[in-house]
């Protein structure tokens, strides 16, 4: 199971405030298959391009594809752009 | 594999750098060098409004000119849509397009018209005073906070704030609202003792590179382009010229030139595609090269802002709760970097309850570009000034205070994911120990620290190897040279080969020669082409060991890669890489290795800036009598390029604190085009800075790599900032403190103290 924390634009949206919740998914996506089936609408929020992932504490800029371990802490922030 | 730091023999060294003699002899080929046969001079047509409709554009006077070949306009475009991958984030396509060359408004002064091809400069320049264009002008709006006010002129009439539910009716100048953080901020302002709450501003400020935007371009009948420039990503450029203009990418060829200061500000087009739209009209190479003018007024510059941060605290120097809003200026189309501002400014902090919000506002200036830390130092300015004055009235020592909140293995930062291991409170300690901050000041002298974070990203990068048949290595990447990165990506793959650096030569490719390669930016290239670099090493030390074995007719299991050489238990002498090498031929064929990666776990960079300053009271000028930047890079590959670095970002980050803004007439027109009197620092207005490299290996890379390039921008601004308040007691809420804005706020604070 996948620890997903909600807070901020993503938590007022879909979670009402702030929730960290417990999903199956082995990768970033079935994480966002997971979570769509809790909070419809969101799995177009977080594939977006313009949001990346971290893994337990590892930023994947585009990580749709990256595998989240057993017990990972899985979250969505916006993507980085750099100077 | 990973490398031990005891057992490295080049990593760490300081060599010359390869591109060296080139630079200082004036050889190196940068964006305004290259020249071909018949090439034509193109020139723009910019705004003189900040705001306006087209009400028409005739060329015909223009092109009736001798010597004229080619007009282009807005309308010669095709409508863009959607948005590109430019390897950080997305860029919109259709805002891109507008910018480029307007289509019915003009958005700033100095947005681009229309763009002439001739046979000379001077004609070029003659013909854009030819070409008539019909203006509507429409009230315009400069600064952030008028922009947000619901009566406002509004830039885009189709525009509806993102991030707000249900999405608004009302057009609005604000793009985008966000929210991040988590805790409950009530609860831990209710918890503190002392809160400090204030508001803050910064100027627009360019990025200030030396080299203005140049390239020549130019499409053959076949429809296959070359284009020559000086950018941060020939990928970036070849892709974003490709799809605005509607060709494939493999008909786009973009070949890098040097770069003469890049620092955010060239990583996306401007003259590029207008170069090959004139190319296309006019079947001859087309050259453009900006004015420095054009430059101030068309490219760049960062977001203004205006911030408000309150933080809380026990007596006994607990940060209960943080929050801030972040609003910034975007310019002509939304894309500030208020994101990076929310998630970063209170990174250096472990904190149980804070809320950050930004909102990302058009205004009536050029469309802002990338940054070094884009958003951060900003954001950084405003939460370490709070903070500094958060520790004053808890009679705590600044480092000590932020020592006791700092971040470190384990906090969950504003963005949610958790630091594994950084090296923030190294910095400090080393900040607390160095004799710069031991060291006695005199009247009127004042110290200021602050801290500052960035992420540093990863990324898509290739790098190709090749063993030449004297035992030479070619590194061939894709990422240009912004910052020493030739020298550190020949020395990670000496290392990896265990020969001396001056036997491996690198180079840049261009769009045609090697995979892709994300752009130069987020501080990635050493740590992301570096792997890169190293992989493909080792995909080549893999070949050279199984040309060893052939040679020895031994099994490759029995040979090792030691020293530059192959060794085998059964033989005495080794095979150097030299002697491998000029077998080749007979063992296979070329030897070379390959690497395509999307590197991850970048490591993120944290660092800590001490400041003296002197303050004249009779002027308000600011002195910078001592400087020390203390930041952890993870492992130096080249300390020398690690330490410019940490010295630049410093010297930009001084200029933004004391004099750099762009200063707008009330028609809001650009009043200080140019560096006569856009105050950027020199060399005599600034002490050696010194440097502290804190070495907390990133265990993602090979050599322990973070990103460096980019954090020594973020503290400087609060650093002087807070020195200045120490040197004469006034907290100093507006950048820049400009001579006359410090003298003016020491009146005002002498006149309320008498």
């Amino acid at each position: 199971m996948a620890r997903v924390l909600l807070s901020g634009d993503l938590g007022r949206r879909f979670a009402d405030g702030e929730a960290e919740i417990e999903v199956k998914g082995d990768s970033v996506r079935h994480v966002i298959a997971a979570l769509e089936d809790l909070y419809p609408g969101i799995a177009e929020v977080l594939s977006d391009g313009r949001m990346a992932v971290a893994i337990d504490g590892t930023i994947h800029q585009d990580g749709l594809y990256e595998p989240v371990p057993a017990d990972a802490e899985v979250i969505f922030m916006p993507a980085i752009g750099g100077g | 594999m990973t490398y031990e730091d005891g057992k490295l023999k080049v990593v760490g060294t300081r060599p010359i750098r390869p591109d060296g003699v080139d630079k200082v002899t004036g050889r190196a080929n940068f964006g305004a060098d290259h020249s071909m046969p018949g090439m034509l001079w193109g020139r723009i047509l910019r705004s003189p409004h900040a705001h306006a409709r087209i009400t028409g554009i005739d060329v015909s006077k223009a092109e009736a000119l001798p010597g004229v070949k080619a007009v282009v306009t807005g309308a010669d475009m095709a409508e863009s849509s959607g948005s590109a991958d430019a390897g950080e984030s997305a860029i919109n396509l259709r805002d891109l397009s507008r910018n480029v060359l307007a289509h019915d408004k003009v958005l700033y002064d100095g947005h681009a018209i229309a763009a002439i091809a001739a046979t000379s400069d001077k004609i070029a320049r003659e013909a854009l005073k030819l070409i008539d264009v019909g203006y509507e002008v429409l009230p315009h709006v400069m600064d952030v906070d008028e922009a947000m006010k619901p009566d406002a002129p509004l830039l885009h009439d189709d525009m509806f704030t993102e991030g707000i539910e249900p999405t608004p009716e009302t057009s609005s100048n604000i793009a985008k609202k966000m929210v991040i953080g988590f805790g409950d901020v009530d609860d831990g302002f209710a918890k503190a003792d002392v809160i400090i709450e204030r508001t803050l501003k910064t100027a627009p400020v360019h990025q200030g590179y030396i080299e203005p935007h140049a390239c020549v371009a130019t499409i053959s009948e076949d429809g296959q382009a070359v284009v020559w420039c000086s950018s941060q990503g020939q990928f970036v450029i070849r892709d974003l010229c490709s799809q605005l203009l509607g060709m494939e990418a493999a008909d786009v060829r973009v070949i890098p030139a040097e770069i003469g200061g890049g620092f955010g500000g060239k990583t996306t087009v401007y003259l590029e595609p207008v170069a090959l739209m004139l190319s296309q009209k006019s079947s001859r190479p087309v050259k453009m090269t900006m004015t420095r003018g054009e430059v101030f007024r068309a490219t760049g510059p960062t977001s203004a802002s205006s911030m408000d941060v309150k933080i809380g605290a026990t007596r006994d120097g607990r940060i209960t709760a943080a929050s801030a809003e972040f609003r910034f200026q975007a310019g002509a189309f939304p894309g500030s970097p208020v994101g990076a501002a929310c998630m970063a400014s209170f990174a250096p902090y472990d904190l149980e309850n804070v809320s950050i919000t930004g909102y990302d506002v058009v205004t009536n200036g050029p469309k802002v570009a990338a940054y070094r830390a884009p958003g951060a130092p900003q954001g950084a300015y405003a939460v370490e000034t709070v903070v500094d004055e958060l520790a004053e009235a808890l009679n705590m020592d600044p480092v000590d205070f932020r020592a006791l909140n700092g971040a470190r293995e384990g906090t969950k930062a504003p963005y949610g994911a958790t630091f594994k291991v950084v090296g923030n409170l190294e910095c400090l300690e080393a900040t607390k120990d160095h004799p710069h901050y031991k060291s006695n000041l005199g009247p009127d002298q004042g110290r200021g620290v602050a801290s500052g974070f960035w992420f540093n990203i990863g990324g898509q990068s290739a790098a190709t190897v090749a063993i030449n048949p004297d035992g030479t290595v070619s590194v061939v990447e894709g990422n240009p040279d912004i910052g020493g990165s030739r020298a550190s990506m020949a020395m990670m793959a000496a290392e990896v080969f265990g020969v001396a650096v001056e036997k491996v030569r690198p180079m840049i490719a261009d769009t045609a020669s090697i995979a892709h390669n994300d752009v130069t930016g987020g501080s990635r290239v050493t740590f992301a082409t570096g792997m890169a670099v190293v992989q493909a090493s080792e995909d080549a030390v893999e070949q050279l060991k199984k040309r060893a074995a052939k040679m020895w007719d031994v099994e490759v299991e029995d040979v090792v890669w030691q020293d530059g050489a192959a060794h085998t238990a059964t033989k005495d002498a080794p095979l150097t890489l030299a002697d491998i090498a000029a077998q080749a031929g007979r063992t296979g064929g070329p030897i070379t290795g390959n690497a395509s990666i999307n590197a991850r776990g970048a490591g993120p960079a944290f660092t800590t800036h001490i400041c003296d300053v002197e303050v004249d009271r009779e002027t308000g000028a600011v002195e910078i009598l001592r400087y020390t930047a203390i930041q952890d890079a993870g492992k130096a590959i080249h300390p020398s390029f690690v330490e410019g670095q940490m010295q630049g970002g410093v010297a930009q980050g001084v200029g933004w604190a004391l004099n750099e803004e762009y200063i707008y007439s009330t028609d809001g027109n650009m009043e200080n085009p140019g560096f006569l009197d856009y105050r950027m620092p020199v060399a005599s207005d600034l002490p050696m800075i010194d440097t502290v490299v804190i070495e907390v290996p990133n265990p993602s890379h090979p050599f322990g790599v973070r990103g460096v390039g980019e954090a020594p921008i973020v503290p400087p601004l609060a650093a002087v900032a807070n020195a200045v308040y120490d040197a004469v007691g006034v907290r100093m809420t507006e950048l820049p403190i400009s001579p006359p804005r410090l003298l003016a706020a020491i009146d005002a604070y002498k006149a309320a103290a008498e």
